[in-house]
């Protein structure tokens, strides 16, 4: 792992400040996730501090510093989603799962994130599990779905 | 696909004369499969239609068009509109109008497929049909372009949307493409260019309606060695999409707006900063982009010009004040995204401290047409002061929704009641919001506004990016107000303090009209009522002083829905009381003895145990318990839970 986070910092060979954006999404990209290491590591590639590098990771909503939940749910806040009732299913999720979106579960299952809009307006509420679309969620689906959900995790 | 390729750069794009060859014009035809000798599918495939079911759709009319061994074309375009009516597919028999099919998930593939090759057509999934001349017509169809929905809106920039596949630059070359920024770094300056688009009163479509024109020559006349072009397709507004559709459905013609522009201001670099999560509309975008270069559209000295371009993709890493200029500025320099004072104004000192013109997605759009069609083509459309038209992104209550055009000085009350066509589920209209999450509530009153600058300015209704959200009466205007105030609070940079601190207070002023107080003392009450108190003063000295538009529209949601639906707050603040029944907390539930059962579910569901009773008796809700869930209410089979 320490070998490939340096191959993509290798790719940015200017070494300037505004590589550092593309820098960690790329690490993002590969990995998940932005680690402490990686931090370190491209600090002393771009000659910055680390507190410079984590302030701004955590100024921007798209960078995350632990490893996403083997399974990934999006939940979509946007206007017309809000409307149909998506706080009701995001709730619903917050406490089944006992996580709040941002976090991942314990035992590294689950993940929960917000986002403003995926498109599916009309649809709505929109939530995306692990790349796939559900649309017209309902809060009471909330409580199968993630038993499924499990039950695929524990056969896997 | 090579002698394609030579033949469209030297019959089409270096082709002087603005009428092209017979000859040439045939070849067009068949890349643009004017007229197709095999039926073609054309399938929607943009990430609203996918969220609906067109990647499964895509694969059985493949599968159906392979089993069958039918000749058949499946293509894939790009959005046509109308997102309600995903997946959009539609079919071109040789020598027919082009006819559309709404909702084609994949189970009625086999069904529509075998109707349409048979003549057979099912009127249930059927839209219409287009009228172009010298095609056969289907008797009894209705025409595309008499809907409602299509009928008042003006597609100009939006004209290739759905029409081809994005991701063929020979289909976008067929079309007229790119053949006007050759033409306009062969034969124009700089300066003709930014004159050309001032005289057409272009204006920036972000909301401040800045003459483009202008912006442009500022970035020019500054002395510089280098000068830079972004295109903002930050469109960070939850709930708007008008950007990533065109992205995704027309990216040719965004790359030639941004390549003329580029030129316009003599920059050879010119960066498209998108929205984070737009995964489908970068991945269609960076293939238009690689099209473009091995086309030789970008690169250097483009076709003996002496003209070099690079364009290049920055992915926004999601904060949503990166669609300030400033802030966005010190994003792609590898800083947080926080904006900064105004002036010195990015066109004299932006990125890197040269002089950078930043424009919107939809602006440059407008670009290679009017310097296509010339300044008074474009001044044909839309008001005197603020000519052409204007996208918007429908979503919410309606019955329609999608991305639209609609000429400048179109009335809302005409968006709302003909091209929406009214509110779904039966429900009534109560308002709309216009400008994104900083925007403003119409309400009914001031429906007959025209949609353009001036007129929207006097009313104090702001444009923004073009969200246009219908709400309907199960909507809660306190509850949507804070619902914005809660987006804005986690969005503010936290760089000035009347931003920062402003939204926080009043989003706790807001949480405090809709929730249920532990104790209903009158020091509470008290807090509260002082509370609604403050809130005007603190929209107006953040209004007045916050750094940049983010803290100073941020007030925008409340103070316009306070002034329309004042009556609205009154009740929660007042008789505690919510008329759609959406704040959780000051909803009151009582069990109707004569109706209840006992069958004992609503017990058993109730989160916090505020239900009690014996089995077979009626039961009865502990006030003090109830947390305003409703789960009883939808859970109860004999209606007899029931909201105070």
């Amino acid at each position: 792992m320490a070998a490939d986070i340096n191959d993509i910092i290798g790719k940015y060979r200017q070494g300037r400040r505004e590589e550092l954006i593309p820098l960690l999404q790329e690490i993002q990209s590969v990995f998940g996730y932005i680690s402490e290491d990686a931090i370190v590591r491209v600090g002393s590639h771009l000659g910055l501090s680390t507190t410079k590098i984590y302030g701004l990771a955590t100024f921007y909503d798209q960078f995350r510093f632990f490893p996403a939940g083997k399974i990934h749910i999006k939940l979509c806040n946007g206007t017309s989603c809000y409307m149909n009732g998506s706080k009701a299913v995001a709730d619903r999720f917050r406490e089944e799962l006992r996580i709040e979106p941002g976090q991942t579960t314990r035992n590294g299952n689950f993940s929960l994130e917000t986002v403003t809009c995926m498109g599916g307006c009309y649809h709505g509420p929109v939530i995306m599990i692990n790349g796939e679309h559900h649309i017209h969620v309902q809060p009471e689906q909330v409580p199968e779905l993630i038993k499924r959900l499990k039950y695929i995790i524990d056969n896997d | 696909m090579e002698d394609l390729k030579a033949f469209l750069i030297e019959k089409v794009l270096l082709f002087e004369s603005d009428t092209l060859a017979s000859g040439t014009e045939k070849v067009l035809q068949k890349v643009r499969r004017d007229k197709t000798s095999v039926p073609v599918i054309h399938v929607t495939y943009n990430s609203s239609s996918i969220i609906a079911g067109a990647d499964k759709t895509l694969t059985a009319i493949k599968s159906y068009v392979a089993d069958n061994q039918t000749s058949a074309e499946v293509i894939t375009v790009g959005c046509a509109g109308p997102a309600n009516y995903e997946p959009l597919v539609c079919v071109q028999m040789p020598g027919k109008n082009r006819l559309f099919f709404r909702n084609i998930t994949e189970e009625k593939v086999d069904s529509l497929l075998n109707g349409v090759f048979h003549s057979d057509i099912n009127d249930d999934d059927l839209l219409g049909q287009t009228g172009e001349k010298g095609f056969g017509l289907w008797p009894g169809i209705p025409f595309m372009n008499e809907l409602p929905f299509f009928a008042l809106q003006k597609r100009v920039i939006l004209s290739n949307c759905g029409c081809y596949n994005p991701e063929s630059i020979e289909e976008y070359i067929s079309r007229g493409g790119y053949r006007t920024f050759i033409k306009t770094i062969r034969h124009y300056t700089s300066e003709e260019v930014c004159d050309i688009i001032e005289r057409s009163g272009l204006r920036g479509r972000s909301g401040g309606g800045y003459l483009t024109g202008l912006k442009w020559k500022q970035a020019l006349t500054t002395p510089s060695n280098s000068r830079y072009l972004i295109c903002n397709a930050k469109e960070s507004d939850p709930g708007s999409f008008s950007d990533r559709t065109i992205l995704e459905s027309d990216p040719h013609r965004l790359i030639e707006g941004m390549a003329i522009s580029a030129y316009a201001i003599g920059a050879s670099n010119a960066t498209l900063y998108l929205k984070s999560g737009s995964d489908h509309a970068l991945a269609r975008f960076l293939k238009a982009l690689e099209w473009a270069r091995e086309y030789s559209i970008i690169g250097h000295d483009i076709y003996s010009s002496g003209y070099n371009l690079e364009i290049t993709v920055r992915v926004e890493p999601g904060a949503f004040v990166c669609g300030e200029e400033t802030a966005l500025i010190n994003s792609l320099e590898g800083k947080r995204g926080m904006p900064q004072l105004k002036p010195p104004y990015p066109t004299s000192s932006g990125l890197a401290g040269k002089p950078t013109v930043i424009n919107n997605v939809e602006t440059l759009m407008n670009v290679p047409l009017i310097m296509q069609y010339g300044p008074e083509w474009f001044r044909g459309f839309g008001t005197e002061k603020s000519p052409g038209t204007k996208i918007l992104a429908i979503t919410g209550r309606g019955r329609m929704s999608g991305v639209v055009e609609v000429e400048m000085g179109t009335t809302i009350r005409k968006v709302v009641e003909d091209i929406v066509d009214g509110i779904r589920d039966g429900k009534d209209f109560k308002a709309v919001q216009m400008g994104g999450a900083a925007g403003t509530f119409i309400a009914e009153s001031d429906l007959d506004t025209p949609i353009d600058f001036e007129a929207l300015k006097e009313k104090g209704i702001t444009m923004g990016a073009g969200g246009f959200v219908v709400i309907d009466d199960s909507s809660c205007m306190v509850d949507l107000v804070r619902y914005y105030m809660e987006f804005i609070r986690g969005e503010s940079c936290g760089k000035c303090i009347p931003c920062r601190e402003g939204t926080g207070r009043m989003l706790e002023i807001l949480e405090s009209i809709i929730k249920k107080p532990a104790s209903e003392d009158s020091g509470t009450t008290l807090e509260r009522f002082k509370g609604v108190m403050q809130l005007e003063t603190i929209s107006s000295v953040m209004k007045d002083t916050s750094l940049c538009g983010l803290g100073q529209t941020a007030p925008n949601p409340f103070m316009s829905a306070l002034r329309n639906f004042r009556e609205e707050f009154e009740e929660h603040i007042f008789d505690r009381k919510c008329r759609a029944n959406v704040c959780r907390g000051l909803r009151t539930f009582i069990i109707n003895v004569e109706k209840c059962t006992g069958c004992t579910v609503c017990a058993g569901k109730c989160p916090v145990n505020a239900i009690y009773g014996t089995r077979l008796q009626p039961f009865f809700i502990v006030e003090d318990k109830c947390i305003g869930c409703g789960i009883c209410y939808d859970v109860c089979k004999f209606s007899a839970v029931i909201v105070k």
